[in-house]
């Protein structure tokens, strides 16, 4: 049974992302595109609540160098791309994409995005694809690449039937470019500095054509590095988006000194989450932006912001037996029901508080509100469960999704990960700017820690959809005037 | 004349496809060049295939050891910076 594509965006009037409520975000693509990546967790706000991914690892070399990536780190307890704990040959990796939609049902994609670069290991790559559409035709693939070997495969990337391509580009300039990739692999020699530079933009602008040109979905990545191309990603944008890449992903930084990367041990700043938010809505003018990206490891499983990696390791799938009709029909059944769910027509969010607002002699200033989920853009997690929080700015216009905030980013390692860190800290330092977190339950301790902060824990909205709660915990804020001392947080918004 | 991949290898299978003379093989700990068959790519290649794109400081070595990437080679991280950090 065929799923259908859930009704987004029907909205008129503003086409920006940056306006409106999340579900708008996909509104201005045109109908064929919304229809291709309704379920697709990476490229929907919305589906990333409901449909989940995995990445299998069967990636290993790369042919360039990042100054933010190390080739040398692989742990358990890390969550950053380029990571993974056990490279796959690609029948193992058949054999987990398997066992993996025999357990959550609800997976819609699979992709390969490493440790390496897909396309340096292209036999690997295709191998892996050509068996899952064997196997499971229903599943979408994806590939993540940093483009140095595109134009040398976006045909045979178009002919697998593999309809969504990331591809990672900082930067249009070979003198920023130089600054970020020390070198690549070319033509059989290491390339180093501006040359080097100038070979990848100009191969990432060709194979993004090439890929267009064939009707190949692109999405494109840029890791925002404060001081470095922060200033120059507007302009990616603005060029990507003319030659045809439907979203684009600005990213911050991850750099710890404990990752050895050359950012990391450079003591190269990352952005804040103020500082992303700005550039990522100055960027929402000329583009449709991408903004509950967790930065996955090439080996991640489940919904984005959980990692059922553990659950599948090679020494539990090799014993596993699958009826694979089974499994597919199970699929089948799973997934339109979640589309079903989706398609039912939103409540109207709050439009009356929100509208009586407006009436005050007093504008109320937008403000974030965190919010603890665990799927089902619902308001449905403990706030001493959750590593990650959600981030909406609510203001009288309404509510919209703005980006995610993990609580363990700065995790580097199993001797740190312990009870003995202090993760409400972690929190409260994650929530940095929030006037508000919404969750299903929390304890006292982290209540006074979150009011001491000036952030108003609240449970009162517990399993209720997301969007209306926080729209009716901003009207009852403002309603008791408790955001009338509010910092401005649209002020910078372009 | 032979290289030799040594320990700081992190089995990224990077220079395998590469080596003209089918020299490299994947082996535990980590990777191992067969001596016999390599010939740092002298006669096919201006550059040692392996070691042009092994992204890894000193994990491939020349006869007397020495590396083809010294530190500080690939990822611009200043040795004495590295040294500091432990």
């Amino acid at each position: 049974m065929a799923t259908t594509p859930i009704e987004i965006g029907k909205k008129s009037g503003c086409a920006a992302s940056s306006c409106g409520s999340t579900s708008d975000q996909m509104s201005h693509l045109p109908e064929h595109i919304r229809e291709r990546v309704f379920n697709h967790p990476c490229y929907s706000e919305q589906a990333h609540h409901h449909f989940a991914r995995m990445h299998v690892a069967v990636a290993p070399a790369c042919n360039i160098q990042c100054n933010y990536c190390n080739r040398k780190y692989d742990c358990a307890n890390e969550s950053r791309p380029g990571v993974v704990s056990e490279l796959l040959h690609p029948d193992q990796a058949i054999k987990k994409v398997i066992a993996v939609a025999a357990a959550i049902p609800q997976m819609t994609v699979v992709g390969i995005a490493g440790p390496g670069d897909p396309l340096a290991n292209p036999e690997r790559t295709f191998a892996t694809f050509r068996g899952i559409a064997e196997y499971a035709p229903d599943i979408k693939l994806c590939v993540s690449t940093n483009g140095l070997s595109l134009p040398q495969h976006a045909e045979e990337l178009s002919r697998h039937n593999i309809d969504h391509v990331t591809i990672t580009i900082n930067t249009l300039d070979e003198e920023i470019g130089a600054e970020i990739y020390p070198w690549v692999f070319w033509n059989h020699r290491r390339i180093r500095g501006r040359a080097a530079a100038r070979i990848l933009i100009e191969q990432q602008q060709r194979g993004l054509e090439m890929l267009t040109e064939r009707g190949v979905l692109v999405k494109v990545n840029s890791v925002m590095i404060p001081g470095v191309n922060d200033s120059h990603l507007k302009e990616v944008s603005r060029v990507v988006k003319s030659k045809g890449a439907f979203l684009h992903n600005v990213m911050p930084l991850i750099a710890e000194v404990e990752h050895g990367t050359y950012y990391g041990v450079m003591e190269q700043p990352s952005p804040t989450a103020q500082e992303l938010q700005a550039l990522q809505d100055a960027c929402a003018g000329d583009m449709n932006m991408m903004r509950h990206c967790r930065q996955c490891r090439a080996d991640a499983v489940g919904l984005l912001g959980e990692d059922r990696g553990a659950e599948f390791t090679l020494d539990k799938i090799e014993a596993m037996e699958f009826d694979y009709e089974e499994i597919r029909a199970r699929r089948a059944a799973v997934q339109s029901a979640i589309a079903e769910e989706m398609n039912k027509p939103k409540v109207q969010v709050a439009t009356v508080s929100l509208a009586s607002l407006k009436r005050r002699a007093v504008a109320t200033p937008p403000v974030l509100m965190a919010v603890a989920s665990k799927g089902g853009n619902v308001v449905n997690q403990h706030f001493g469960h959750a590593t990650e929080f959600l981030v909406y700015e609510a203001s009288e216009a309404g509510v919209r999704f703005v980006g995610t905030r993990r609580t363990d980013q700065y995790c580097v390692g199993s001797d740190h990960c312990d009870e003995g860190e202090d993760k409400l800290a972690l929190a409260i330092t994650a929530l940095d700017g929030c006037r508000a977190v919404l969750c299903a339950r929390i304890g006292i301790t982290p209540w006074e820690a979150l009011e001491a902060a000036g952030i108003k824990p609240d449970s009162d909205h517990a399993m209720e959809p997301i969007e209306e709660a926080v729209a009716a915990l901003y009207a009852a804020m403002a309603e008791a005037g408790e955001l009338s001392d509010a910092p401005s947080v649209g002020a910078s918004v372009a | 004349m032979a290289l030799k991949i040594v320990a700081a290898c992190v089995n990224c299978w990077a220079c395998e496809p590469l080596c003209p003379s089918q020299a490299i093989s994947a082996a535990v700990p980590h990777f191992i060049i067969d001596a016999k068959k390599c010939t740092e790519c002298d006669g096919d290649y201006a550059d040692a295939q392996c070691a042009s794109i092994c992204p890894i400081e000193c994990a491939i070595v020349d006869g007397f050891d020495m590396p083809l990437n010294p530190p500080g080679s690939l990822t611009n991280i200043p040795p004495e910076r590295l040294a500091a950090l432990g």
